[in-house]
């Protein structure tokens, strides 16, 4: 009988072993480890999201609560900390989750090409794959894009209108008030909106939270927290155009 | 019974390196009674007849047990018929005139052997590496001489229903191959004769599948081609095992750096 010989070589050219680390970085050199930390990155950047849009919701009491709230911020802790030291260090978290949940993304996203290099010739028929699933990469560079211009916008340095540092309420109101810039943020948060829509659901798989206890209710978190930053978000660029907010 | 006309888009592939293209067949008067497999029997006879080369495809038991069938039908893997493998779906799923658009699973790690056959190998590389037990089981025992409850032991059954096809890479858009891993870790660690290689094994299947497959986004598509459908949530409990695996460093413990 001819004898065959199965081809094993190294899964991977040029694999070598790698020093060991601590268990952190260890795990995140896994694609599974990547997954967690793009599932716990997620749960901070949403409980940011969350945050950011109820702060802007006094937006709707007016001009002094507003700015008195932007105050505030920066004054967090003040007694304990000198003046916006609590809010840099929320800053640098948020920073960091960012960094890590787009590192971890790349570096997945490369992982899955490589894993199909022939791509199937026909059409696909998906049944469970969803439209916000199969974007996720897309809605994330849209999002990611627009919150620099977001940054630069109402933070940095105002986008040719007159911006003043420290008056929040003013800036928004004149900002916003242009209909390709609301449009913009319109736009922007649906992407967001439709991200959050995969992630939230998608995030409890990667963590290992799954029991019959709650499975059900996933998909209605997501929904829920999709919908509430979506609808809260999108309500301030129509209320400038409506004129419920103006300088 | 009923008889129908078909056109097959079938794709033929002379070797794992030969640029591949569609070949259109007309496949006439099939009966509504022939599995998917039969009717490419026949069409594979008329083909010999007319002195052409047959479509290359897997097949074994032909009753769904084996996980050797495969196919791309329509751009779903195992075809339209929910919780079957391909041997399994009847041409009465089928209308008279439809054209069948047929792949192979398409994935890196399963390079394409001839036309609709693809080498599967990269699974036993994963089997090898955790998909075993070395606690002495001995003949067949008596019953309940090893408690299990039911709940585990159901659960530990649904997840054994792996068959091994490669539905799950074929279908998922990341060709991630976590379905088929999760089933596999999540058998053996649910019962008490998995306990010795618990988390050795996680890690080593995981680690391994990372290395050949790509990674999971939770699409959910896998579960919806199974032919088993084996539940995603075995994915979610693969996840926590293998964070428990990576936390706990068993295999480093009582070492001294």
């Amino acid at each position: 009988m001819a004898t065959t010989t199965v081809a094993r070589g190294p899964a991977k050219p040029g694999a070598r072993a790698k020093r060991k680390a601590p268990f952190p970085v260890e795990f995140y050199r896994s694609a599974l480890g990547k997954k967690y930390v793009m599932a716990i990155t997620g749960i901070m950047l949403i409980g940011f999201v969350i945050a950011h849009m109820v702060g802007n919701l006094k937006m709707y009491l007016g001009p002094e609560e507003f700015n008195h709230y932007g105050e505030f911020l920066r004054e967090l802790l003040v007694p304990i900390l000198p003046r916006t030291v609590a809010l840099w260090l929320l800053r640098i978290g948020l920073i960091a989750a960012f960094v890590l949940h787009i590192h971890a993304a790349y570096s997945l996203t490369r992982i899955n090409h490589a894993a199909r290099t022939v791509k199937y010739q026909s059409k696909r028929d998906y049944i469970a794959a969803n439209w916000a699933s199969r974007t996720m990469r897309y809605t994330g560079v849209i999002f990611g894009i627009f919150l620099v211009w977001h940054l630069f916008d109402l933070t940095f340095t105002g986008t040719n209108y007159h911006y003043v540092r420290g008056m929040p309420y003013e800036n928004v109101a004149n900002s916003l008030s242009r209909v390709p810039v609301a449009l913009l943020y319109i736009v922007g948060n649906l992407a967001l909106g439709v991200h959050l829509f995969h992630g939230t659901w998608s995030l409890f798989q990667s963590l290992g939270w799954s029991n019959p206890r709650f499975n059900a209710w996933r998909r209605n978190i997501a929904v829920a927290i999709a919908a509430i930053v979506v609808i809260g978000n999108v309500s301030f660029p129509i209320a400038v155009l409506a004129g419920a907010v103006h300088t | 019974m009923k008889e129908i006309n078909v056109t097959l888009k079938v794709w033929r592939q002379d070797g794992p390196n030969a640029a591949g293209h569609f070949d259109t067949i007309p496949a006439p008067g099939i009966k509504d009674e022939m599995s998917f497999l039969e009717m490419l029997d026949l069409v594979n006879e008329r083909l010999i007849a007319d002195g052409k080369d047959a479509i290359v495809f897997d097949h074994d038991c032909r009753e769904g047990i084996c996980g050797t069938c495969s196919l791309m039908i329509d751009g779903q893997a195992h075809g339209p018929q929910k919780g079957t493998a391909t041997c399994q779906l009847h041409m009465r799923k089928f209308a008279d005139g439809d054209e069948i658009v047929i792949e192979p699973w398409r994935a890196t790690a399963f390079p394409i052997v001839k036309d609709l056959m693809v080498d599967r190998a990269a699974f036993d590389r994963i089997i090898e590496a955790g998909g075993f037990i070395t606690a002495e089981t001995g003949g067949a025992p008596d019953a309940n001489i090893t408690p299990i409850p039911k709940t585990v032991a159901d659960a530990a059954m649904d997840a054994a229903a792996c068959i091994g096809c490669g539905a799950c890479v074929a279908a998922c858009p990341n060709s991630a191959a976590q379905l088929f891993t999760s089933a596999k870790v999540s058998h053996l660690n649910l019962l008490p004769q998995g306990q010795a290689e618990r988390y050795k094994r996680v890690e080593a299947m995981v680690d391994t599948m990372e290395e050949l497959f790509g990674s999971c986004t939770n699409h959910g598509e896998c579960e919806e081609a199974c032919p088993k459908s084996i539940s995603i949530d075995f994915i979610a409990l693969m996840n926590s095992e293998y964070l428990k695996s990576k936390f706990k460093n068993r295999k480093r413990l009582s070492q001294h750096d």
